[in-house]
Order: C-alpha cells, then structure tokens, then sequence
C-alpha cells in the first residue's frame, strides 16, 4: 500500500506555508513569508501577519500543487495547524482547510504545529525512531518532549519558563542594534566572536534550580544581564566586540539547551535525539549538540536548516502519520488553539 | 438577466454573525446563521454543509459563489473571505465580493422603496461601520468608520442599529446572504479584499527600556 498524499497547511504566525507529501516523500513546500513586513516593528504583528496570510493563501495553494506536480483531487487527506500560534493568523488556515476538506470530500486534520517541528525529519532521513526525545526550540517555544508515537503520544518533559529561546535572540539582536529576526544575525557574528569573552549565565543549571526545573528553560534573566553588561559599557565609553557579545550569549543558549537535551535522554534512557523548530537551523546548535550527543553516544537526527522554519510539508507529515495510524479525522466544526498543549497532537 | 445569474449561487457573509444561503435566480432555497460571536472558523463550513443539505443539492451543482468583504471585525471576514476563495477555486466557479452594508440594504429597499437610509454595523472600539443610501439601495456614500456621532441622522438600518443612542427612527434589519445569491450580480463585484478601513495597530520600535535602572538580580 502506498502512502497516502496529504496535503498540509500551515498559517501560525508569520508564514503561509502550503506542503504536499506522500509518506516520508516531500513532494512540494511553498512558503510565502511576511517576516520583511514586521521587521521595523522588531516582533510579529498578528493583524500585519493575518491580513498577509489571506492574500497569500491561494497563491500558495497554487504554486504547491504546480511543484507537485499533482492535482487537488488525488489528495487523500487534509491537514492544517490548528494551534498553537496566533489566533487571527491560524483560522485563515483553518478555514481553508475545512473548504478544501469537504469540497474534496476527504478527511481533515487539525494538528499541532510543534508536533509538525518534531516530525518534519521524516523527509530528510526517513521514519523516526521510537522512543524519542525531542528538542524544540523556536521563536515562540522551548521544550523538551518524550516522543512514543508521532501520532499519538508525545509528552512534555520540560519547557521555557519565561522566554523562548528565538525570543531572547530577537531582544538581544535589537539592544545589539542588529536587525529582526534576530536568530540568523546572531548565529553569523558569533561565527567570528568569542563564545568565551564573557561568562552570562546559563538560566536554571544550578542545583536547587534542577531540583525543580530539570528540564525547564529561562532566558529571560540572561537576556537581562546581556542588556546589563552592554549598557554599562555604554555608559561608561568602553568599546566592545558585538561579535564577542553575540557568540557569548549564543553559547550560554546552546550550551543550556544541549545539556539539558542530553541529560533527558539519559534520564528517560534513551539513545535517539531529535531537534525541531527555527532555532534548530542555528549553526552552532547543531554543532555543539554533535559534539555532545556523539561523546554521549546518542544518535542525532538534524533536519536540514530550510525544513526547521514554520512550513506547510511538516503538518502534512503529521497528518499522515495521523491517518496511517487509524487517528480519527477532526470533526468540521474544530476551532484553533493559541495554546494547544504539545501533548493535543490531532484535535 | 445577465449569464452569471443562472444557476446556484451560494452566498457568505461573515461581517457579523455567522451566514449562509443557497438561491437560484429568484428562489432563495436555504439561509442560516448562528448569531453567536467568534465563532466565525468553527461554524462556516458546518453552516455551507447545512444549507446544501437542506436544499438537496451538493457543492458541485455551484455556478458560483458571492461574498461579504465587510467592512467588520476583521478575524472573521477573513475566515468567510478565504472559505468562498478556495471553494470556488477547487470547484473552479466565479467568486464575487461585495460590501457587506449593501447585502442590508439589499433587503431594507425592497421592502420600503421610499426613504433614503442609513446602514450601519458594530465596528466594535466605540465605533461604527456605516454607508448612506438611496430608496433603491444605491450605495451614496461609505462605507465608513467613524464614532456614533458622526453617523448621518435619519433613518437608521442594520444588525446593529440599536447598538448605540442614534438620533432618528432605528429599524434591526439582520444581514441575510440569501439576497445575494438569489441575485448574485445585482451589486458590484468589488473583489475579494477584504474592507478593512482601518491600518492594522503597530507600533514601531524605537527605544528600548534600559536594565541599569533596575535592581540588578
Ligand atoms: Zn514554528
């Protein structure tokens, strides 16, 4: 039997993203971004993004299907990002979804988009091994999961208790003076600073914190001491080395992020990593979780960095694992969530 | 009658409340609404089932589809907006857009021709949608945004007419696609962009909160 043609949307925040895949075959990913247009706001603006989304819906639609050289009526499923994310951005997709799914006359999936981060890696190397963790990391999220089943069973180990990590990226970026998103602007001038000119602090690493907060995340208190420590050399005159200041707080992120990583497959005993989301194309990452997971013997699977941002081909994968895996179909009436627990995989 | 008016046409307004029709020329066979606020995303498509159903018919017997493009809440336009795109893209029938207001006044002039009126909807934040017309229906001015004061006085129509204290005689009159797609090239087609009349809230960034101030942690 083959696996069936799914086609996956994907409307949560800034991109419209239009995917069709066939079991782990990507067969087209279309993605319309509106990031140019929040840019001079230094953050997503949910009305700018919504309005962007129903102009670039259809066209998007279109152009995946040209890609895929496929026909609307060969699709066997439709799946859709029903939260978590903006709410006036997912019902665009939403509703699309829903008129796609009943004027075809094939089954819908409102699934999770975090889930879709997690999946996505199917298309580059294949089924996911099982149990899993996971790693997410995104402008809007930072969690570790216990994966079981794709479609059915992902638990939360931990997750952000303040910001998320692309957040303090975007917050540092700005109090740099270096452009939104903040992300990809860090991880390039940290390439040429020093990760170790400035010791910041790793958020909830010391031992009473762990009690509590093993698997949780905070950057809120190291965005504040990197606003702290460039202020007041500001203040006082003293140059200093953005590059240096941008590798430092990039390697208090990563280095968190990837102890905790590994430090949950040791305690769930698990040997397979997995890392999803935006944040996961950061360059340095990928290579300090290598470096790290292979010294802990631990098998990492990375998706390339175009697959890691929000897309329509990550939702189609969830869907159908959804539906190889006999999960019902969502009812037509299915609202969206902004704060769809990671744990609601199909709603 | 021009070439378009044949045929089933399927009408969707979401500028307010939750509607739906099903006419041929003429004939309205079906129209529904759910009233409840917010609900726009989860009842649409359960609502276009329904009036197909009701009517014995099913999407593909369309000749096309004609849609409110408000001026309302935006959230929910956008859902009825791009639900009538992709229906008429996947059944590969015409999609006409039209201002929401006229859909009211569609049905206010014929059945009372003789007084110019006013159309108006909840624009929520203290405000009004509101559009001026002739007996006929004729759109003269609007569609505008603009405080409850600023609202022409006289005689006052719409879902949201008793909304606030307006000078002058007030008559509800609910928005009903039905009087869209028993006519669906009667008004204008106006495209399928939604009327905003309003710029989206955003600030740009321009300083940042200084930490030193703070107490350090
Ligand atoms: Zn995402």
């Amino acid at each position: 039997m083959t696996a069936p043609l799914v086609l996956g949307i994907e409307s949560s925040c800034d991109e419209t993203g239009v995917g069709l895949v066939r079991g782990t075959e990507l067969l087209a990913n279309q993605v319309a971004s509106s990031v140019d247009l929040h840019a001079r706001f230094g953050g997503v603006v949910p009305e700018v993004a919504s309005r962007a989304h129903l102009e670039a819906m259809l066209p998007t639609l279109e152009r995946a299907c040209e890609d895929a050289g496929v026909d609307l009526s060969e699709v066997d499923a439709i799946a859709v990002t029903a939260g978590p994310g903006l709410v006036s951005a997912l019902v665009v997709g939403v509703a699309t979804a829903k008129a796609l799914a009943v004027a075809l006359n094939k089954p819908l999936y409102g699934v999770n988009h975090l889930i879709g981060h997690v999946a996505v890696d199917v298309l580059d190397h294949g089924p996911l091994p099982s149990p899993a963790i996971a790693l997410l990391v995104s402008g809007g999220h930072s969690s570790l999961l216990r994966v079981d089943n794709i479609a059915t069973s992902v638990r939360e180990l931990g997750s952000t208790i303040d910001d998320a990590a692309g957040e303090a990226y975007d917050k540092v970026a700005r109090l740099l003076g270096l452009p939104y998103p903040g992300g990809p602007v860090i991880d390039k001038a940290a390439q040429v600073g020093n990760p170790r000119a400035i010791a910041f602090p790793r958020g909830l690493t010391a031992t009473k914190d762990l009690a509590k907060h093993r698997f949780d995340f905070s950057f809120s208190g190291l965005k504040t001491a990197v606003a702290r420590w460039v202020e007041t050399r500001r203040r006082d005159g003293e140059d200093f080395s953005v590059n240096d200041v941008a590798a430092s707080f990039q390697e208090a992120v990563c280095d968190v992020l990837t102890a905790k990583a590994i430090a949950a497959c040791e305690a769930e005993g698990i040997d397979d990593l997995l890392i999803g989301g935006g944040v996961a194309a950061n360059f340095r990452l990928r290579s300090l979780l290598e470096e790290r997971a292979t010294a802990a013997g631990i098998r990492l699977r990375r998706p390339r960095p175009g697959l890691c941002t929000d897309n329509g081909a990550m939702i189609a994968v969830v869907g159908g694992a959804a539906m190889v895996a006999g999960v019902r179909p969502s009812s037509l009436d299915i609202g969206v969530d902004s704060g769809l627990p990671v744990s609601t995989i199909v709603v | 009658m021009s070439e378009s008016d044949s045929g089933l046409w399927l009408g969707i307004d979401t500028s307010t409340s939750v509607t739906a029709a099903l006419a041929r020329p003429g004939h309205v066979l079906a129209s529904r609404a759910v009233t409840a606020t917010n609900v726009h995303v989860e009842q649409l498509m359960p609502l276009v089932s329904e009036v197909m159903a009701a009517s014995g018919h099913v999407l593909a017997d369309l000749a096309g589809i004609v849609v409110g493009i408000g001026p309302g809440p935006f959230t929910g336009l956008r859902v009825g907006i791009v639900t009538a795109q992709t229906l008429a893209y996947v059944l590969d029938v015409p999609v006409r857009g039209v201002c929401s207001l006229d859909i009211v006044a569609l049905t206010f002039a014929a059945t009372h021709p003789s007084r110019g009126f006013t159309v108006i909807s909840d624009a929520r934040r203290k405000e009004l949608y509101w559009a001026t017309y002739e007996p006929s229906g004729k759109r003269l001015d609007g569609p505008n945004v603009t405080l409850p004061c600023d609202v022409p006085t006289g005689l006052i129509v719409g879902p949201a007419a008793d909304l606030y204290e307006l000078a002058g005689e007030r008559v509800v009159v609910a928005l009903d696609p039905g009087a869209i797609a028993v006519a669906p090239t009667r008004l204008a087609d106006l495209g399928t962009e939604p009327l905003y009349l309003r710029r989206p809230d955003a600030q740009v960034s321009t300083s940042i909160k200084t930490v030193l101030t703070g107490r350090p942690s």
